[in-house]
């Protein structure tokens, strides 16, 4: 039977098993959104700005193992959802964008509504298309997803011109997909993974380092048990929180710029590195000469080749799928005739509870002003440590990453590698959806929460009971932070001044609004929040207006050069 | 140091630009860049003349192969390999220049491809090095217009890029 290439487009969705597609109409894709309405197997979720749509698709991906579809219109509905798309691209989360285009003999004719989407998005994708034969419609979108899951993940986007989706064609969808030049690693090399069980057999201070390509391969599993079997520290990146349990003794907290004293010394002063899925990136290492200068032996999995040796050199490379490669080194180290030695490394977990001692963590606690460290630490006893936290980008997104202790993979979902404000609650919007029986929070800053405040619409329309944990301490914090420390208090433009009555808004826009000023009254109005389960609750707390986020390495130092709350 | 890299790519609309998007992206030198379809038609041929640290040719490399589009690359400066670049150049040719530029051409082993009463336009063909050793080799003041291909280059023997 001949379908239209709309309809050939939502069919292709439905065989890809999309339950939402998460999105904005507008002339371009007018054909497409008719052929959605005529069908109930995918659901779509209407946003208030394109910007949302992506970062909704991709707080779902990020939180299922599926791939996030977002649909948007030509023009200006794909250049607001370039910022979703390249916060997608800096985290690897697999996502299909379907944009609509101006019709194919109007390209290039500066017609109303036209970008060059392709050209636009280039640099933000994994890869895209402009469709240009509605023959080749159903392809297109096959190979999209598979290039979007496979490998390292990715956004892919197709685009799609308008008089393609109305142009009739039969359709079938193909049942598998090869692409000549695209070969992404799976299994690794077995002598690489012999070596590297020896080099850590020999090793006197370990450390495991591992990422968000722990999560995006579904290898906490793998990972936890390879720790364990092993009895060495291990550490997460911002990105692999979650990826390795939180209250685990043999967790040392997350590194990085923000990460705890431990942590970081440990992966300074360490002599044989296993790094996990991540990629040893400026937020992570702080100044690469400095963190090259001591002699330590480096292993890294990783399953994009050009991930490795980018800035750390690399002693033993092995490229392949997080979770592939971790069971072979697990088969190989059980069937090894020499077994980890925990007393060789005895000294140094000496060493790092020494260093755990300094509590880096610590903060001052008060009974009169709201200490946000606080509030997510009662957000976590509240929540009993099983919500899923997204957030959006600043001072609160350390805390949260700092205090929530993630045990499990998938529960913590932030921008950490394009640090996008405005991604937490349309991030949220799509966790929600993804699990809708699940206590899903967005904590957030009075900041950040007005770059898309606009979706506060889109969770009335869907009955989405999200809770935003608002810690509002009327300035751009982490901006004021880096002045006080780096540009002699001088707060240029980092004042929220005129903020908006957050409780009215909240009940403007249909949902609950609370105003927490005062310490005890913080664990209460959570308990409050978290007990209207058909409800968005929308919180705003009150907090202490000067705090910092420590530990800190500013940047450019080295992970040692940290500067601790005690030190100020 | 100057590394040329060979590499196939699907001929489609758009490849070319993923390549030089890369190149500018991510702040790695292009000296010079050819490209042309294959004996096989869905497949084109690049030619990228690059340099750089061991440490950014091995990350162009790795981001080369990252793209979709390309099929296979080859660093070629790795091992044996030839290399070929045509220049056009049109001098200004009058009296006792004539003779001297028919001279110069012929020790370049070059030819001249076009004349007028006031012009020779000399092809030349050769590695980059011999190109630029003409150009400095005669009068610069006579040179009106020089256009260069940028260099193509081939592995020796059996170094084949092939799908």
């Amino acid at each position: 039977m001949e379908l239209t290439g709309a309809e050939i487009t939502i069919r292709c969705l439905q065989e890809e098993g999309a339950e939402y597609v998460f999105g904005y109409p507008g002339g371009a894709v007018l054909h497409i959104y008719d052929a959605l309405f005529t069908q109930d197997q995918v659901k779509h979720i209407l946003v208030r700005h394109e910007q949302a749509a992506v970062h909704a698709a991709d707080g779902y991906a990020r939180s299922t193992d599926k791939v996030g579809v977002a649909l948007v219109t030509s023009g200006p509905g794909v250049t607001n959802a370039v910022t979703g798309i390249a916060t997608a691209y800096m985290d690897s989360i697999p996502m299909v964008i379907i944009s609509g285009q101006v019709p194919t003999y109007a390209i290039g004719e500066d017609a109303f509504q036209e970008v060059d989407t392709v050209g636009i998005t280039r640099p933000c994708v994994k890869h895209n298309f402009l469709v240009k034969d509605v023959k080749e419609i159903a392809s297109t979108i096959k190979k999209a997803f598979y290039l979007a899951k496979s490998g390292r993940p990715g956004p892919v986007l197709v685009d799609i011109p308008k008089d393609i989706s109305c142009q009739k064609t039969d359709f079938s969808y193909p049942a598998s997909v090869s692409i000549r030049s695209y070969h992404p690693a799976q299994h690794s090399d077995l002598e690489q993974i012999k070596n590297a069980v020896q080099l850590l057999l020999t090793a006197k201070r370990p450390m495991i380092y591992a990422g968000g390509g722990v999560i995006l391969a579904d290898a906490s599993k793998q990972l936890t048990e390879l720790v364990h079997l092993l009895g060495f520290p291990c550490t997460n990146t911002l990105m692999g929180l979650g990826g390795y349990p939180a209250t685990d003794k043999q967790f040392v907290g997350m590194l990085g710029m923000h990460g705890t004293y431990e942590a970081n010394m440990g992966m300074q002063y360490c002599d044989v590195l296993l790094a996990v899925g991540a990629r040893f990136d400026d937020r992570v290492v702080g100044n690469v000469k400095h963190f090259s200068q001591e002699k330590r032996k480096v292993i890294h999995i990783d399953i994009d080749p050009s991930s490795i040796s980018k800035r750390v050199k690399v002693d033993l490379p092995i490229v392949g799928d997080v979770a592939h490669v971790l069971n072979d080194l697990l088969a190989e180290l059980r069937g090894s005739q020499e077994k980890p030695d925990q007393l060789a490394i005895a000294p140094w977990w000496a060493q790092i509870k020494e260093w755990r001692g300094k509590n880096s963590l610590v903060y001052k606690s008060s009974d009169e002003i709201i200490k946000p460290q606080f509030v997510i630490e009662k957000l976590y006893e509240v929540t009993q440590g099983d919500a899923f936290i997204t957030s959006d980008v600043g001072q609160h997104q350390m805390w949260a990453a700092q205090y929530y202790k993630f045990d499990k993979p998938r529960r913590w979902i932030n921008s950490g590698g394009l640090g996008t404000m405005g991604f937490g609650l349309p991030a949220a919007m799509g966790v929600q959806l993804a699990h809708p029986d699940a206590h899903v929070a967005c904590v957030t800053g009075e900041g950040s929460i007005q770059m898309c405040i606009q979706e506060l619409s889109t969770c009335k329309q869907f009955q989405l009971p999200l809770k935003i944990i608002m810690l509002n301490n009327r300035y751009l914090g982490m901006v004021r932070q880096w002045q006080q420390f780096f540009h002699g208090n001088r707060y240029a433009e980092s004042y929220m001044d005129a903020l908006p009555d957050f409780v009215k808004l909240a009940e403007a826009y249909g949902h609950v609004g609370m105003r927490i000023e005062k310490p005890s009254d913080v664990e209460p109005a959570l308990k409050e929040a978290f007990e209207r389960k058909q409800q968005l609750v929308f919180m705003d707390f009150i907090t202490d207006q000067t705090e910092n986020v420590f530990p800190m390495v500013q940047g450019g130092k080295g992970l040692s050069e940290v500067i601790l709350a005690e030190d100020l | 140091m100057r590394h040329i890299i060979s590499l196939l790519m699907e001929n489609e609309a758009g490849a070319l630009s993923r390549v030089s998007g890369l190149f500018s992206a991510r702040g790695y030198n292009i000296e010079s860049l050819t490209v042309a379809p294959t004996e096989d038609a869905t497949l084109s041929r690049m030619t990228i003349v690059t340099s750089g640290s061991d440490e950014v040719i091995e990350q162009i490399y790795k981001q080369l192969n990252k793209l979709i589009e390309v099929v296979a690359v080859m660093d070629l400066s790795e091992g044996g390999h030839l290399e070929r670049e045509l220049m056009l150049v049109k001098v200004h040719a009058e009296g006792a220049m004539r003779e001297e530029m028919k001279r110069m051409t012929d020790i370049f082993r070059g030819c001249i491809i076009d004349v007028s009463d006031k012009t020779y336009t000399i092809e030349l063909t050769g590695t980059c090095q011999k190109l630029e050793s003409f150009l400095q080799a005669i009068d610069r003041s006579l040179i009106l217009e020089t256009v260069r291909t940028g260099a193509s280059g081939i592995g020796r023997g059996n170094r084949i890029l092939k799908l």
